[in-house]
């Protein structure tokens, strides 16, 4: 009997096991897939004073030929990198939280690159935020990406208008 | 141990090598006299910057590797 209610709250303690989150910054780079729906039902529920969520998810352009996009890192200044830019946004836009999650190693076409989400107490903070740490995560995190073609690997670089995206914020 | 440089992004197909050991103490001249011309000349773009132990130079003129440290090479990034 008790090792079948035991059994019972385990289930239960599972079913509504959440995702655990850093608050108020959870910054991660992860070698693979992420889970939106859950991503962001953690970083809701951790936010749940916030008047506003706003969130973007970078997926892998089915471009062309396009097989496959690698991403990588340099493990001492990517993630402390990754911090400080969510610090900046954080006190900048006056967030509540934030959560920015990049992808590393090799993804196909569709996949998950990067999410990030914002909450503040207005909506238009939040907005601002997510845009924000977007053009940085861009063209300003130490990042370098490449893709896989018909013909091979080639290194994608940075756009002018990613540059230009960029300096708005200056 | 000497000084490990590391070559990030499209400077690692440029080397056609992850990384390379060099002799410390290792200067900016000492740098770009060791690596290949095409890297040298990578190397002297504003765009590309020189982290060593960690940090990226303000200068990177002003590199002074001592025996141990890590020196990366950073060229323009793409992240997102």
């Amino acid at each position: 009997m008790r090792a079948m209610a035991t059994k019972l709250l385990s289930c239960l303690r599972s079913a509504v096991a959440r995702l655990a989150l850093s608050t108020p910054l959870d910054v991660r780079l992860l070698d693979r897939g992420l889970s939106v729906g859950e991503a962001l039902a953690a970083f809701n529920a951790a936010h749940g004073d916030a008047g506003g969520m706003v969130s973007f998810l970078g997926k892998v352009r089915s471009d062309g030929d396009v097989r496959a996009l690698e991403l990588t890192h340099y493990e001492p200044l990517t993630l402390p990198g990754m911090q400080d830019l969510a610090r900046t946004a954080y006190t900048r836009f006056e967030l509540e939280g934030a959560l920015v999650w990049h992808r590393v190693g090799v993804m196909v076409p569709g996949e998950a690159i990067v999410l990030v989400a914002a909450a503040a107490r207005h909506r238009r903070c939040a907005f601002e935020a997510a845009d924000y740490l977007m053009d940085h995560l861009k063209s300003a995190a130490w990042l370098w990406k490449r893709e896989k073609r018909g013909d091979g690997w080639h290194w994608v670089e940075p756009r002018d208008a990613d540059r230009t995206d960029l300096a708005r914020w200056k | 141990m000497g000084v490990r440089i590391l070559f990030l992004g499209p400077l690692r197909d440029l080397a056609g090598e992850p990384e390379r050991e060099l002799p410390a103490p290792l200067d900016w001249t000492g740098l770009l006299a060791a690596v290949d011309p095409e890297i040298a000349e990578q190397l002297r773009e504003p765009r590309v910057h020189v982290a060593c132990g960690g940090r990226v130079l303000t200068d990177k003129t002003r590199l002074n590797a001592r025996d141990g440290d890590e020196i990366a090479l950073l060229p323009p990034v793409s992240g997102g």
